[in-house]
């Protein structure tokens, strides 16, 4: 078996997603090689096999363009496995290399069994497994799911691909997040608010019991897209990445993207009335409650 | 503007769920059904870009069972024109590659300027519906979309990327993009509204007469996963949850000395 391995470049670096990816290959024992649309300087300088297209002619973030540029690579390595990480690039290009190639794809792979690969359904409460009925697939790889590889010390031997599409979107750059006011990821205690809060009203009651913990509130991302909360505060991969002491998460069903912004948590206590909500695979405590009921008694009860 | 927005209907997640008698998708029954989130967002986007050009005309497309029409009802009140209902009893074990190929079997001929569908539902969440149609109707696909304007003759987009990072990007008409949670505010239908929406066409399409392909993968089982870690689950009045949470707390945690 052999798979090529999709890195991601931005701003100039190869984002250490890749090595989950090197991973992966290296559990389900195949072959690997890394293709990258970036610079020979952000090669990782290790016995491997390198497909390298220049960020410099192809751009950072061209779809298009890189979809022909993963296909010439596909074209001379012959891969089984093309596996991308289930990211904002991930998620972007594999529908289109699929299609470029007539393979299936399969998103977000927690697993791989006896050469099927595993899913998650409905925010994680399912999983199925997939036959495959391609030559060749695509896969993306759940943030995390993987764990990553070390790879063998050595020299990269790099190969360059070319390709002469034009491109059809115009990309005028980043934007980076507005510098935060309140720092997360230095507070010992986090109380978070999700939708299950139910109001804007109710924030309230959650920054009173971060107060009375001695931290600060944040949020979940319906809750910071509804305006409850500001962006700054939202803790998951479009937010903060944070580690606490004590993380209390209050109506929050536990969904991947959040979970990867706060699992490192030291302590996670979580209050939701679902007794079966995903974040109860990363909570020490669950607390099966009314979040309004019982996040005023619980403050009282502090003092 | 001639915009298609294609939506789907999921179960809410807070449900609890159980494998189908065929052990390969969800139990549907005893389900509250409601529209896909992403879905919801892509339904208001295209509301507002009719609002800023004169003449634009909304379709709105469903792929589902005779229950679907429910959020096509909804999307209607919302302000789309009309709606074409691909009516499909197997829509649930339907792959990504299939519901692109109907959605794009359906716009080929249609003369859309934009296609806009969610970045992913909520139930198998594959991310891949959006995209395989932009590749079908060789449209400039641009994904995770968080912020929309018109720009000349073509759009203003905004991607969204990892911790709070976008990227700005361009695209000239015809063109297709994936909504992100939080891209607009979806409206409230209003009773007038509702009222006006019944009166609107809402078609319905055999799914035989749009599915020209072969699945390309199948689920051979779906399985409620096994709890790893799960800690301490407590139950029980608050004033109690209350005072057994704060001890804990002090036994296993600094926060409270
Ligand atoms: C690319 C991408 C990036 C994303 N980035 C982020 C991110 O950075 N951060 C993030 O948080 N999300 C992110 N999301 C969204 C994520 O997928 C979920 O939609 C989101 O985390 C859900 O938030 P929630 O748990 O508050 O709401 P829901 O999933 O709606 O859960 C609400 C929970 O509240 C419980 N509940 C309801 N009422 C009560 C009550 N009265 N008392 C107690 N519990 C109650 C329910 O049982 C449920 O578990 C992202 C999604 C995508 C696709």
């Amino acid at each position: 078996m052999k798979c090529l391995l999709i890195g991601e470049y931005r701003q100039g670096e190869m984002l250490s997603s890749v090595y989950e990816l090197f991973g992966f290959a290296a559990g389900i024992g195949a072959e690997a090689a890394l293709f990258l649309v970036g610079s020979e300087a952000a090669v990782p300088a290790a016995d491997i096999g390198v497909y390298l297209a220049d960020a410099e002619r192809y751009g950072e973030y061209q779809p298009q363009v890189h979809q022909r540029l993963i296909a010439a690579a596909v074209e001379r390595y012959q891969p089984d496995l093309i596996v991308f990480s289930h990211s904002s690039y991930g998620w972007d290009m594999a529908p289109r290399v699929a299609y470029r190639l007539g393979a299936a794809q399969v998103s977000e792979v927690v697993d791989f069994v006896d050469g099927e690969p595993v899913a998650p359904v409905c925010n994680g409460k399912l999983r199925r497994r997939i036959a495959l009925k391609t030559a060749r697939t695509v896969l993306t790889l759940q943030a995390g799911a993987f764990s990553a590889a070390t790879l063998p010390a050595g020299s990269p031997n790099i190969e360059a691909v070319e390709a002469d599409e034009q491109p059809r979107i115009i990309f005028e750059g980043y934007e980076q997040a507005p510098a935060a006011d309140v720092d997360l990821s230095k507070a010992e205690v986090i109380v978070s608010a999700g939708r299950g809060i139910g109001k804007p009203d109710n924030v309230a009651m959650i920054a009173e019991l971060a107060k009375k913990l001695g931290g600060e509130y944040g949020a979940s991302r319906p809750v910071v897209d509804a305006e409850w909360v500001a962006h700054e505060r939202q803790v998951g991969t479009t937010g903060q990445t944070v580690s606490p002491k004590l993380y209390v998460a209050c109506g929050i069903s536990g969904a991947i993207q959040h979970l990867a912004g706060m699992k490192k948590s030291e302590f996670v206590v979580a209050v939701n009335t679902d007794k079966d909500a995903p974040i109860g695979e990363v909570a020490d405590v669950l607390v099966v409650a009314d979040v309004t009921q019982f996040i005023p008694v619980l403050s009282e009860k502090l003092g | 503007m001639n915009i298609l927005v294609c939506i789907k209907q999921v179960p809410d997640m807070e449900a609890k769920f159980a494998v189908a008698a065929n052990g390969v998708w969800y139990d549907p029954t005893d389900l509250a059904w409601r529209m896909n989130e992403y879905d919801e967002y892509g339904v208001e986007q295209a509301v507002q870009l009719k609002e800023q050009v004169a003449g634009s005309d909304v379709t709105v497309l469903c792929i589902g069972t005779d229950k679907a029409k429910e959020i096509m009802k909804k999307a209607l009140a919302m302000g789309c024109d009309r709606g074409v209902h691909v009516a499909d009893d197997e829509v649930f074990s339907r792959e990504p590659y299939e519901i692109a190929a109907i959605i794009a079997e359906f716009a080929r001929d249609k003369g859309f300027d934009l296609v806009i569908t969610g970045m992913q539902s909520q139930d198998r969440g594959s991310a891949q519906v959006g995209l395989l149609v932009a590749e079908m109707l060789d449209l400039p696909g641009i994904s995770t979309v968080v912020g929309c304007s018109l720009d000349g003759d073509g759009l203003a987009l905004s991607r969204e990327l990892e911790g709070g990072v976008r990227a700005k990007v361009r695209v000239n008409l015809p063109a297709l993009f994936t909504c992100q949670l939080g891209l607009n505010k979806p409206r409230y239908p209003t009773l007038p509204n509702i009222m006006k929406a019944k009166k609107k066409e809402l078609i319905t399409i055999a799914v035989a007469d749009l599915l020209k392909v072969a699945g390309r993968q199948a689920t051979t089982a779906l399985f409620v996963p096994q709890k790893k870690g799960g800690g301490l689950v407590l139950e029980g009045d608050p004033a109690e949850l209350a005072d057994k949470l704060i001890g804990i707390l002090k036994e296993k945690t600094t926060v409270l000395s």
